[in-house]
């Protein structure tokens, strides 16, 4: 019986209350400074080209209790090797882990400093590096130095409080190139760049609270004006389990409204793996019961016309085939949208035994396509397959077989247990793949490097002076000021603070329109190629300023932002806007020169063509609104024509008229 | 109660903890005037101040609380930590060579105590096995830990144990010896062994890392598997260093202990080749031998150990404006032999030329070496440098002058006589003075020259 789950779309919350999700989130955000987190390299250098290579391998280290860690084990099956680019300007001898750590960036660890007093978490007396291993290459030393500064923080959500469990300073990773087969490349240019890693705990019941808390925090984090913005500076993780289930976490995309899909389908996916582990249970199939066989098939396969299995025998490579005792029918279980428990098999084949060429194993549970009825007939008889029973066959190198069909008999019992524990990667169509174990506390180790480094009741009440508001307050006066939520998010960075709250508040001019212009219409010019960025505070200031004096219609405010936009700055301090208003016309038409564009135009107009008045009325607006351009408000045009022609109006709520 | 409750702490801190009955490993919950903490409260480094209290979270972080801002500690429990590294039997395989490993303190395998911060050394085969397990696949491996001491604290007495416990090893037997050794002065002791162990049969491996073997991208196991499998394998009966070729994971570089030195303080590939090429290239695979010139393994038990040390000898790295009453002071404290690293080719200044006499009258012997490290002295090219040489001093040739050191010493334990000095001193026993430099023995490569770069970006270094 297949487990039945509702689309995307028509999941409810209570949907999800009925399977006990909980969401947590991992927020990195890359902080703003001129220097890299632990040596002198500018911060922010990016690009593929590169002067040197380096190979290193990553060999795990015992842990606590002399074992290997999880994913220690793991990526000691993937004999990777792993090569670092290395560009002379974003890289030092640190960064490739011939160079011990210089001290803490001071500017990195304020900012961090800064966004705990924000999240409201106890800041501890002393930071302490720590090591925390990450075998996949993705850091040349092997592990990445991170620190605790605060913990037990809490941000208001709606009626509710989301818990923070911890925020860590640490240094970002490198960038994959590639991954195939057994070779592995990274970019280092980002590698070792400031980051904070800000911890929920799962305190979030759908995929859409943990998107909406995800903005909060994105939001938290700009409104210091302190990090890094654009693709890849601010990325989140999310931890997703379901009642019953384990904690998966989900290496997130930089973009936070594709979390909801992605927690989505995790959801399902947790719920149908404790499907199978129950059908399985009813099938006598226990961690402990689990039969199982490996035989190498290549004979048996020789002839195959399955075109991979072809080509692998004509490199010399070998084909094996995994028993799975009771398994029949189950790899072909939907697990998440358009993907099926097979994925799950060929997944760890992919990473584990670096069988990247898809599709890199074939199963009796979707038998079509592949292989002859004769072949899998045969297949049965040599692995001893009863009714009920499921053959998995992969291809490859004899290591790398070897490696994927122990990695299957793993996997399949682990299905016996029920969810593993995984890091998962987040793709492109709202699912997600397997990408290594979940790492545990073992993997920590002090950083015996670097001293611990006090952090004093001086340094935190310097910060404190300089922190801005805390944005659930400001975002709670936006709202009051009818400001569209869609803005919130510029409207909370620096940049455009100061600025708005004198517009709304010493100019009093209406929340929304303020906001308009300030998010939207500048982008909007800016997109337009116009040289937003010319423009200062002041000047912006000033064209708001003319038209609370009535200087300016509103299409005017506009206008005249986009001709400073467009004119190159002369000199510094010169006062571009009283230039233009002695200059060029900018001034409201008054109510007699009007009165007399009105006249001018309906005498021009031939009657029998506008029987109905309301098209006359709009005819004139829009022929006075060109010629008049930045002189006069739409509304007041219309208002006024209407009301000489003595047709009646109907505005719009918020005062707009269309014409 | 016992400084064990509280583990380096001292002062403010351990009055905090004192205060609060609870001690090192209690499990609490702390309030302060930061907010509530809760973790496992870990030994305090004894190099650190005496005003934080360590805790370590169940995320696995360690945070500092200062003691000041604490208002109470509540204790929940006690988690006391007991580490060993897992012991797995070394598989013993008589078709295998034996190899015995010798231990001086730099850690080789270790795994790092990762609530505490220190270092617990794998050392014991089992224990060796059980990290590096591809040793089985090389040899049959014995241990002997003889010390545990940092590299900079080796000296005499340390050099001659160690001799004797080689020279022992090898009459009962094995196939190889490697000798696990802090980098700072592996070439220190590679030069000296090579003096006072003499003729030996078998190859004599020395190895360490350059990172700790408690970090995933060690050059650790590596270094290890290579020395190794130089012992057991290589055809090379000479002490030699086996540490990483380029800092890539590539392959390892055997070096004479006469002409090795450690030339970075940090990278990977710091040990270099200074004035000839190394002896071989080696990785899992294969030992590529690149020095035509080294004395073979053979079958014999035949090894000579002159064990013997005068400390009382002293490098001079010369500086302009030296002045004469350093080398008086040297002479005064009856210092009986001076290596002097000269400019150049071997000068050192004319105020000087008083001093040196004095130290000749004194009995003393001065050596010269060049601190260019690459090249020989010669003095003879200029007018300075025969005049240095009347005054005692003499020429030793492309001696490195860690390595005329280590010899004066050795040489000085067996006699006083001036020439019986010189004639050690000036007798390779291996090419610790070479006769010629080969074209490819200095090679200093400057970034940024378009072949370089070229090079570099090729090359995997």
């Amino acid at each position: 019986m297949p487990l039945s789950f509702k689309p995307f779309e028509q999941m409810t919350p209570g949907d999800y209350e009925n399977v006990g999700l909980k969401v947590g989130l991992e927020v990195h955000q890359q902080l703003l400074t001129s220097r890299k987190l632990f040596c002198r390299c500018p911060a922010g250098r990016y690009g593929p080209e590169y002067d040197a290579e380096i190979l290193r391998h990553m060999r795990p280290t015992l842990s606590e209790l002399g074992e290997y860690d999880g994913t220690a084990l793991m990526e000691k099956k993937t004999r990777k090797n792993i090569y670092y680019r290395i560009h002379r300007d974003s890289v030092c001898t640190y960064e490739f882990d011939d160079t011990p750590p210089f001290f803490i960036d001071d500017e990195a660890l304020d900012i961090a400093l800064q966004i705990c007093q924000l999240l409201r978490l106890n800041i501890v007396g002393e930071l302490h590096i720590a090591r925390k291993q990450y075998l996949d290459g993705s850091i040349p030393t092997g592990f990445q130095r991170t620190g605790i500064l605060g913990v037990d923080g809490v941000i208001p959500f709606g009626e509710r409080e989301i818990r923070i469990r911890q925020l860590s300073i640490e240094e970002d990773a490198c960038r994959e190139v590639s991954d195939i087969g057994h070779e592995r490349i990274y970019l280092t240019d980002r590698l070792g760049m400031p980051l904070i890693e800000t911890v929920t705990e799962p305190d979030m019941h759908t995929p859409q609270e943990a998107a909406a808390v995800g903005q909060i925090l994105r939001r938290l984090v700009r409104s210091t004006g302190k990090v890094r913005t654009g693709y890849g500076a601010g990325r989140q993780d999310v931890n997703v389990s379901v009642r019953g289930g384990t904690r998966v976490e989900i290496k997130g995309t930089p973009q936070i409204w594709r979390n909801p899909h992605l927690i989505y389908n995790e959801a399902r996916r947790q719920c149908s793996l404790l499907h199978i582990r129950n059908e399985l249970k009813s099938r006598g199939v226990t961690p402990d019961t689990f039969e199982h066989a490996i035989e190498d098939v290549t004979r048996i396969v020789a002839q195959s016309s399955f075109e991979p299995i072809r080509s692998a025998l004509t490199a010399g490579e070998r084909v094996s085939c995994v028993l799975l005792r009771g398994f029949g029918a189950l790899l072909r279980e939907p697990t998440q949208e358009h993907t099926t428990f097979a994925k799950e098999f060929s997944d760890r084949a992919r990473v584990i035994a670096c069988l990247s060429k898809q599709p890199n194993l074939i199963h009796s549970d979707a038998p079509s396509e592949s292989l002859s009825g004769r072949e899998w007939k045969d297949l049965r008889r040599k692995m001893r397959a009863h009714h009920g029973d499921t053959l998995v066959l992969v291809w490859g190198s004899a290591d790398d077989v070897n490696t994927a069909s122990k990695e299957i008999v793993i996997r399949a019992r682990e299905a016996a247990e029920g969810i593993p524990s995984d890091t998962r990667q987040a793709l492109k169509d709202g699912t997600n793949g397997f990408e290594r174990v979940l790492p545990g506390a073992d993997r920590m180790y002090p950083d015996t490097d670097l001293p611990p480094l006090a952090i004093t009741q001086d340094r935190l009440e310097r910060l404190a002076a300089d922190l801005p508001e805390f944005i659930w307050e400001r975002e709670a006066r936006y709202r009051s000021l009818d400001v569209p939520e869609h803005t919130f998010s510029d409207l909370c960075a620096p940049r455009r603070t100061k600025l708005f709250d004198r517009i709304t508040g010493e100019l009093k001019v209406d929340g929304k329109f303020a906001a308009i212009v300030l998010v939207e219409r500048l982008k909007g010019m800016r997109r337009a190629g116009l040289k937003v960025d010319l423009l200062s505070d002041e000047e912006i200031y000033a064209v708001f300023k003319a038209y609370t004096e009535k200087r300016l219609s509103r299409q005017g405010v506009l206008e005249l932002l986009g001709y400073l936009a467009s004119q190159p700055r002369d000199q510094a301090g010169e006062d571009r806007v009283a230039r233009v208003f002695a200059t060029s016309d900018f001034t409201q038409l008054t109510d007699a020169e009007l009165d007399a564009a009105i006249a001018k135009w309906d005498a021009q107009l031939d009657d029998d063509e506008f029987a109905a008045p309301q098209k006359k009325c709009r005819f004139l607006a829009g022929r006075i609104m060109r010629e008049f351009v930045g002189r006069v408000d739409g509304a007041r045009a219309i208002h006024r024509i209407h009301e000489k022609l003595g047709v009646p109006v109907t505005v719009s709520a918020h005062g707009e008229v269309q014409s | 109660m016992s400084d064990e409750r509280f583990k380096g702490y001292r002062g403010v801190g351990r009055k905090v903890l004192e205060r609060h009955n609870v001690g090192v490993w209690s499990d609490v919950a702390v309030e302060s005037s930061r907010g509530e903490f809760r973790g496992l409260i870990l030994p305090r480094s004894e190099t650190a101040d005496d005003c934080h209290i360590v805790l370590k979270l169940n995320s696995g972080y360690n945070i500092g609380i200062a003691a000041e801002t604490i208002t109470s500690m509540t204790e929940h429990g006690r988690r006391e930590a007991h580490y060993h590294i897992p012991e797995k039997e070394f598989p013993r395989d008589d078709g295998k060579p034996n190899v015995v490993l010798f231990g001086t303190g730099g850690t080789i395998a270790s795994r790092l105590d990762y609530r505490t911060g220190a270092v617990i050394p794998a050392f014991s085969p089992g224990e060796l096995y059980g990290s590096v397990p591809e040793l089985a696949d090389i040899c049959n491996l014995e241990t002997e830990k003889l010390y545990g001491v940092f590299s900079e604290n080796m000296a005499r007495e340390q050099y001659i144990t160690l001799a004797q416990r080689i020279g022992e090893a090898i009459a009962e037997g094995v196939d190889g010896v490697v000798i696990g050794h802090g980098t700072d002065t592996m070439h220190h002791t590679a030069a000296v062994l090579t003096f006072m162990v003499q003729n030996p049969p078998v190859p004599i491996v020395m190895v360490g890392s350059q990172r700790s073997s408690d970090r995933p991208s060690s050059d650790a196991a590596m270094n290890l598997i290579n020395a190794v499998k130089a012992a057991a394998e290589g055809e090379i009966a000479e002490v030699q260093v086996c540490m990483f070729g380029p800092t890539s994971d590539e392959y390892g570089l055997l070096h004479r202990g006469t002409r090795v030195r450690k030339m970075h303080s940090s990278y990977r590939s710091t040990f270099r080749t200074i004035g000839d090429v190394p002896l071989a290239m080696i990785d899992r695979n294969q030992i590529a031998y690149l020095q035509p010139n080294y004395r073979r393994r053979r079958d014999d038990r035949e090894i000579t150990i002159v064990p013997t040390f005068d400390d009382k000898v002293t490098i001079l790295y010369y500086y302009p404006g030296m002045q004469p009453d350093v080398v008086d002071a040297i002479i005064e404290k009856g210092y009986r032999g001076i290596v002097i690293a000269g400019t150049g080719l071997g000068h050192v200044n004319k105020p000087l030329y008083p001093a040196l006499q004095r130290a000749k009258d004194a009995g003393v012997h001065v050596y010269m070496t060049v601190q260019t490290l690459w090249g020989y002295v010669q003095m003879y090219v200029y007018e300075t440098g025969r005049e240095i040489m009347e005054l005692g001093v003499v020429p030793a040739a492309n001696m490195l002058p860690e390595v005329a050191y280590m010899k004066l010493c050795w040489a000085l334990g067996q006699t006083h006589d001036r020439d019986e000095v010189k004639q050690l001193m000036l007798t390779p026993v291996a090419d610790e003075i070479t006769d010629r430099e080969p074209y490819n023995g200095y090679l200093v490569y400057q970034g940024e020259i378009p072949e370089v770069q070229e090079f570099l970006r090729e090359i995997r270094r």
